[in-house]
């Protein structure tokens, strides 16, 4: 394999797992293990805890999907392999 | 015009459309029938994921659900959107750039082997298959609520209709049906909320007012009222989770995995043109499904709260017309247990006098926001459009296991392409009428389907499919091993506590206290360790398979 491929794919993998480990904190983090203890803060009429397992976790999902849609095009084009 | 005659209108349009889209649309090709020719708009696909992936179960029962489980719905929420993170960073680029038409095409090619892709086509049926009988049982269910039909006619009608447009336009046809289907199921689910949301608490954006103040004027909290209100008749309190917290994280993670590894998901994403677009898809997916899993939450507080005070301590000839209208249908069942002429709910089954279906939540939604007659019509259809697009995407996979990966890949590899289609066809059709057949005489673990589909999608084909994108070293043995092993275990633990001995399925007996429901995580686990051990004392894949790995890592090679 090309050595650009090795670095490129690093890189790729940099990204994922930076993505994922907000993905596991928002949900399994912050919606789960700590939901009791963020109950404790308050925002309107949520819990903070109750509002991250109810709506706040999918809200974080979705910009997730966009800024890895976003963040691998930049990478793509850095790299020459965008298919544009 | 009454409620029936508008639900007959409403229902007959949608009904037209999907089969006028049906005749613009037919596949005239294998690679039309299969993957709707990689031609579709990542917007367009998006929808149609969005609508392929929300059943019956989404649109009708969930905010029921929720509305029971309090804060430990949280599980269905996260769950079912967590997921489509992990298909878009972990999953849909790379299958897309792959480029084949099935998931068993990818797993027979990456391990190079026919025993390889053999399981995954019998895991690719039985998840469908599962999943596909408590979608016909759905539509059948809408028509006899809302139109007083025969269940069994229901399902006959939902047959004919899914027959034409799936067994003609094939994924074509599938897919621009999905995206009617999305806009109609959507403005039927959001149209009564938003009226609700207004009622309960002035506020228009359903998501806003689920944390907003009582529109009474008492500045009290929705969920503060909603709590007080449940702690008044014995419950704990709504923003109270009362699983235990081991039991929560491996359902969740369970039903976020699974979620990613069904087939009829991942299939999705081979209809669109480029590994951009795959990654595009899964993000506009996530937005539609969003719409309506953010505000579920949202219906649920607000219909259990104007529940409990229209008709907690209530004289029960001053409630509601809709209270009666549904008692009629044995939705709501009420018995004055105390003599007392007032209806009085309580946590204590004996002393509470009205029992209310999970269904209601959705189902009594225009009722209770005091809307015409034409909105009721509309639920129905919206609850149609939910069930029969996602059979129809469901008997598209196993309709393509059988000519694709069965009869091409594996037993007559010459077969010629219009012979392949007809094949195609035919198993479409076949699969249409056992789907039907199910869903009149449902099998006995249709109540487990959520377990069983996601629990084996989740234990065989995420980690198979994962290791094949990033361990260039997984091989035939290990891949094979893997799954056998997470599929006997997880199908063996379901069965065995929810079939088997329903009456020990409980958390005293479970393994580390994870219900069925949450097995497919630790079946994944398995899967995948049984799968790296195999691999290290068995001989590394050939070159080319190595290169195959390298090539889908890639949006597209360098020039030079």
């Amino acid at each position: 394999m090309k050595e650009i491929y090795k670095v490129y794919w690093r890189r790729h993998l940099t990204i994922i797992a930076v993505l994922l480990a907000i993905w596991f904190t928002v949900s399994f983090l912050f919606g789960i293990l700590l939901v009791d203890e963020l109950d404790a803060i308050r925002i309107g009429g949520f819990g903070l805890g109750f509002w991250f397992a109810q709506q706040g976790s999918m809200y974080v999902f979705l910009v997730l999907i966009f800024l890895y849609v976003w963040l691998m095009g930049r990478l793509d084009r850095e790299f020459g392999v965008s298919e544009d | 015009m009454d409620i029936q005659t508008w639900t007959f209108i409403i229902v007959g349009f949608t009904f037209a459309v999907y089969i006028g889209i049906a005749v613009w649309s037919r596949a005239l090709t294998t690679s039309e029938f299969y993957i709707a020719g990689s031609s579709v708009s990542p917007l367009a696909n998006g929808m149609a994921t969005a609508a392929d992936w929300m059943s019956a179960a989404s649109f009708i029962s969930m905010a029921g659900i929720i509305a029971f489980m309090g804060r430990d719905g949280a599980v269905y929420l996260m769950g079912w959107t967590g997921g489509y993170v992990l298909l878009a960073l972990l999953l849909a680029p790379y299958l897309r750039k792959f480029g084949k038409f099935t998931v068993p095409d990818f797993v027979g090619d990456r391990y190079y082997s026919n025993t390889a892709r053999l399981v995954a086509v019998a895991c690719a049926i039985f998840i469908s298959f599962t999943y596909v009988a408590g979608q016909m049982r759905g539509v059948g269910i809408v028509f006899s609520r809302f139109l007083n039909v025969d269940i069994y006619v229901g399902v006959g009608i939902g047959m004919v209709i899914v027959f034409i447009y799936a067994v003609m336009g094939g994924m074509r046809g599938i897919t621009y049906t999905q995206v009617a289907q999305y806009c109609i199921l959507i403005f039927a689910y959001m149209v009564p909320v938003i009226y609700i949301s207004i009622i309960m608490t002035n506020n228009v954006i359903p998501q806003i007012g689920f944390g907003g103040t009582m529109a009474d004027d008492s500045g009290v909290y929705l969920l503060d009222k909603l709590d007080q209100l449940h702690s008044e008749l014995g419950f704990a309190a709504y923003t109270s989770g009362m699983r235990p917290t081991i039991d929560v994280f491996f359902i969740t993670m369970a039903l976020m995995v699974g979620t990613a590894g069904l087939p009829h998901v991942i299939i999705r994403f081979f209809t669109v043109p480029k590994v951009r677009d795959a990654r595009m898809s899964a993000g506009y997916a996530l937005l539609f499904i969003a719409i309506l899993y953010t505000t579920a939450p949202a219906v649920a507080a607000f219909a259990k709260t104007n529940l409990i005070q229209t008709v907690h301590n209530v004289p029960y000839d001053e409630v509601p017309e809709w209270v009666g209208n549904w008692e009629q249908t044995g939705l709501i069942q009420y018995e004055d247990k105390n003599a007392d002429g007032l209806i009085q709910l309580n946590a204590d089954p004996a002393i509470n006098e009205l029992n209310v279906d999970r269904d209601i939540i959705v189902l009594a939604n225009p009722e209770i926001g005091g809307l015409p007659n034409w909105v009721v019509g509309l639920v129905a259809a919206g609850g149609l459009a939910a069930a029969l697009s996602t059979a129809a995407g469901l008997l598209l996979v196993i309709s393509t296991a059988v000519s694709r990966d069965l009869v091409r890949r594996t037993f007559v590899p010459n077969i010629k392409e219009k012979h392949e289609l007809m094949t195609a066809r035919v198993a479409a059709g076949c699969a249409v009428f056992l789907a039907g057949y199910f869903g009149v005489n449902p099998p006995g673990f249709v109540a487990q389907t959520v377990a069983f589909a996601f629990g084996l999608a989740a234990a065989s084909f995420f980690p198979a499919i994962l290791m094949g994108i990033f361990y260039t070293r997984m091989n035939m043995q290990g891949a094979v091993s893997g799954m056998v092993a997470g599929i006997v275990f997880t199908a063996g633990y379901i069965i065995y506590f929810a079939i088997l001995n329903p009456e020990i399925n409980n958390s005293e007996h479970w393994l580390f206290g994870i219900s069925p429901e949450g097995i497919g995580t630790l079946g994944m686990l398995l899967n995948t360790a049984v799968a790296l051990t195999v691999s290290r004392f068995t001989p590394p894949p050939p070159e080319e398979i190595r290169e195959l790995v390298q090539r889908i890592r890639i949006p597209k090679e360098r020039n030079g």
